[in-house]
């Protein structure tokens, strides 16, 4: 009897089962197939956006979103990053670089259909510098005059803020100094317009909290409008009727996945459920690069991964432990062992060829000469050493190259070196209180030119976490450069203050970052450059084309 | 048994305070703030950002404007995700996590259940051991490991299942919620295994034997009832802890529930966030639990004559 009940229950289970695995089988066409067909993009976004209000968010996958469905005055080419022509169809340049007059595209429409025009520039940027806003991105406008003077509070009349509404079409801005990359930056989210009538009609100007971004709510003015927006779930944009260049647009619409965990977004990669993903996992890169066809793209980013050094700190106080123990990181061999050819060595903190600007090499790979420098601080073959200590937030892949280092420095330099890990935000309080002997780093540019690196440096700067100070930099990085008439002489004004951080070696370049995206073969128009920044606007889907062999 | 609840309803109150009071504190003394970047935020962004969320007010001030906007049921907008309120983020997560975690608790226990009684009906044999060592690995596999191992074999290998999505394509709920599950089901199926094996040694077992009932009606009938009272306990603590400890799974399979919040929370210094999730698991770890122990106490004879008498 037992045996009879026991079987009808199995079959039963079995039977169940089958028919949950029956139901599922055959899961039809995949992501990638319907969207070739229907023009939809699915695009792997790494993470669920904080939120959509140019004005209030900072991270790189609200970027990727907000970028579709806005436009700034510039844009940038998706092949060079130079600036070209978004909602300005040109501009101008007058009193030797300081005022630009920005002439708007008659043709530029929000998704409303109304014109975008320079007042409504005026109202948006009014709101991104005002003290209320807390525009984490407010700075990206301080080169405007009193642009920086309005967000502190130290004046209260935005009128006297260097930007005008001569016209509907005409923005004039006013500069405090020359900025050769001032119309790069209108491309970056915190300068874009937003609809000043739709915000008013959910809350207040500097109001951080209203659901004007919701389906339904949100005007913009890009290439996609927003028709989907399911927490933690997905975006959907789609093709919009009123962008002034809407005949460029190739796509119907974009779908924008969370994809938190890169395991996974790997693997709806490889059951064609995603076209693109943001990042690829490490140990998974050599099977990609391996297969014919290869839908791994890796290009040079604009980022730099160094080590901080606290310069009053024992023992690295000493310029000359500093640089031996930059001296003895063996980074071509680190690249190639644990970050597997997917970085490029550093040895300066501004990214080589950035918009022209190669910084100099000053020192190589030499343990001989960083044995020397350290028996010269008073260290001869490690003796006396009183020891030190790297500090990381909690990450494996920080930890592969801080043990990497910590032995290098062991067998060059002979000296003993400890390791100390910490949760992200009790790591970023070390780092600003300055509370490390050495500390890891990592600076992705915010617009393609050497000065957003090199005034880290500046003294008393809020990112220089170093301690270091040298007033002839200082005057580098914030009189001389910004006043050179040509860019050859403003490049070597940078080389200079490159030069001079070098000799005091506050921090230890160790790699230049890469972009590393897993793309469809069905995919075109997504170039890769240096700031890692897509117009999908440009973006083609072709049928037909499959991915080649497998990384099982 | 209308006492016992209220005792028990009221015994849970202070621990909830407890938790809200200690989390409040805790996580305001925990070095980095939310507003905290790798890149600088200028200091008068800052102390907007800090006026806003009335954090520039002195600690005790912004304790009890927390607990009075509690109070009103607001449990305040989230510091990450401005724009959205903890409230809303917390209703559009939950039901997909509790659906989840609903799923998973079923396949449990129709898994667990099953290999216990099968267990338990032989002891100390294969039909004994078999199950349990498969029991035991099953609680000793972590989802992080089940859940790739799944997505391998039935999503990329064989190409039945989707591999991600909650609700999306047909069949996406199967592997997670046997993910999730799993380990639940182990659990389930020693403690229904332990409690078939002390009441099929009682008297009465022998006596409905004796009369001659055949095994499967001895089992069915008067064996599961009492046998299955350590699981109907374990429930309770278990659908709490399928809700807050979904978040491994939730990660792998890119469901849209509430762990993936719940732990990030605490990453990105969200106060009102960690606060709010906390709150809300809390409450419904007392509400189930509550739950799963007077289901235990209605299903025991011994504690529903005492209920009946009136006393505790």
């Amino acid at each position: 009897m037992l045996h009879t009940f026991l079987e009808c229950r199995l079959r039963s289970l079995l039977f169940t089962s089958l028919i949950l695995l029956i139901t599922a089988c055959g899961r039809g066409e995949s992501n990638v197939v319907q969207g070739n067909r229907d023009g939809v993009l699915h695009y792997g976004n790494g993470a669920e956006p904080q939120g959509l209000d140019p004005h209030v968010v900072t991270g790189v996958p609200e970027n990727h979103i907000i970028r579709a469905l806005f436009e700034g005055l510039a844009v940038k080419n998706p092949q060079t990053v130079e600036p070209e022509p978004g909602v300005a169809e040109r501009w101008e340049f007058s009193d030797g670089g300081r005022v630009i007059t920005f002439f708007l595209n008659p043709d530029a429409k929000w998704s409303n259909g109304e014109q975008v025009t320079a007042s409504d520039y005026v109202w948006s940027w009014n709101r991104a510098l005002h003290p209320g806003t807390g525009n984490e991105y407010s700075y990206m406008l301080f080169p405007v005059v009193n642009a920086e003077a309005y967000l502190k509070g130290e004046i209260t009349d935005f009128n006297e803020v260097g930007v005008k509404a001569i016209d509907d079409t005409t923005l004039e801005v006013t500069l405090n100094a020359p900025t050769p990359y001032f119309v790069q930056l209108m491309d970056h989210y915190s300068t874009f317009a937003v609809h000043p009538e739709t915000l008013m009609q959910f809350g207040e100007m500097t109001d951080r909290y209203t659901p004007w971004t919701r389906v339904g709510n949100i005007v913009s003015n890009g290439a996609f409008t927003l028709s989907e927006w399911s927490l933690n779930r997905r975006i959907v944009v789609e093709k919009s009727e009123h962008y002034w260049d809407r005949d460029k647009v190739s796509l119907n619409s974009v779908i924008f996945y969370p994809t938190e965990n890169v395991v996974s977004e790997e693997r709806m990669f490889r059951v064609e459920q995603l076209h693109y993903t943001q990042v690829v996992p490490l140990d998974k890169i050599p099977a990609y690069r391996s297969m014919p066809d290869t839908p791994y793209v890796q290009a040079p980013y604009l980022g730099t991964y160094y080590y901080l050094i606290n310069t009053k700190r024992p023992p690295v106080d000493d310029a000359r432990v500093r640089k031996a123990l930059s001296m003895a990181v063996d980074r071509e061999t680190l690249v190639r062992t644990v970050l597997q050819e997917t970085a490029v060595p550093a040895y300066s903190i501004t990214p080589p060829d950035t918009l022209g600007y190669f910084p100099p090499k000053l020192f190589d790979y030499d343990p001989e000469q960083a044995r020397k420098l350290l028996a010269e601080a008073g260290y001869p073959n490690g003796d006396g050493w009183p020891g030190l200590e790297i500090l990381y937030n909690t990450q494996e892949a920080h930890r592969k190259i801080a043990v990497a280092i910590q032995q290098m420095w062991k067998k060059e330099l002979n000296i003993d070196v400890t390791l100390s890990n910490q949760e992200w935000k009790v790591y970023l309080d070390s780092v600003t209180q300055i509370d490390f002997q050495i500390a890891r780093r990592g600076w992705i540019g915010d617009y393609v030119d050497a000065n957003n690196f090199l005034d880290l440096f500046i003294t008393d700067g809020g990112n220089n976490n170093t301690h270091y100070s040298d007033p002839v930099y200082d005057d580098l990085i914030l009189y001389r450069a910004p006043k050179a008439e040509t860019r050859e002489a403003r490049y070597e004004l940078f080389a200079e203050a490159e030069t001079r951080l070098m000799e005091e070696m506050p921090i230890i370049p160790i790699y230049t970052y890469t972009s590393k995206h897993l793309i469809h073969p069905s995919v075109e128009g997504l170039y890769s450059n240096l700031m890692d920044s897509l117009n999908l606007k440009y973006v083609q889907l072709v049928p037909g084309r499959q991915l080649q062999g497998s990384t099982q | 048994m209308l006492r016992f609840m209220l005792i028990r309803i009221l015994q849970a109150l202070p621990v909830i305070f407890v938790v809200i009071t200690a989390t409040f504190f805790l996580v305001r003394s925990a070095p980095g703030g939310p507003f905290d970047q790798e890149k600088v935020v200028i200091p008068e962004v800052k102390k907007a950002l800090e006026a806003q969320y009335k954090l520039d007010l002195p600690l005790h001030e912004q304790y009890f404007a927390y607990l009075s906007d509690l109070a009103q049921g607001d449990l305040g907008p989230s510091f990450k995700y401005p724009g959205r309120s903890v409230n809303e983020i917390l209703f559009s997560g939950l039901p997909v996590t509790a659906e989840l975690g609903l799923y998973a608790l079923l396949i449990a226990l129709c898994i667990g259940v099953s290999a216990g009684v099968f267990a338990s009906l032989r002891p100390n044999t294969a039909q004994d051991y078999v199950p349990m060592s498969l029991a035991m690995i099953g609680i000793c596999m972590p989802s992080f490991l089940l859940g790739p191992l799944l997505v391998l074999v039935f999503g990329i290998w064989l190409d039945w299942l989707p591999i991600t999505g909650w609700g999306d394509i047909p069949g996406d709920k199967i592997l997670p919620s046997i993910t999730l599950g799993s380990a639940y089901a182990a659990y389930i199926a020693r403690l229904s295994r332990a409690g078939m094996l002390e009441i099929l040694s009682q008297d009465y077992i022998r006596t409905a034997r004796a009369k001659g009932l055949p095994e499967w009606q001895v089992v069915t009938r008067h064996a599961l009832r009492g046998g299955l009272i350590p699981v109907i306990a374990f429930l309770g603590p278990a659908f709490a802890g399928l809700l807050a400890g979904s978040f491994v799974v939730e990660t792998i399979f890119q469901i849209p529930g509430l762990g993936r919040f719940y732990v990030q929370a605490a990453f990105n210094r969200d106060y009102t966030m960690i606060l709010g999730t906390t709150v809300f698991l809390s409450t419904l770890i007392v509400f189930f639990n509550l739950v799963s122990d007077i289901t235990a106490a209605w299903l025991n004879p011994r504690l529903r004559a005492q209920f009946k008498g009136g006393s505790q």
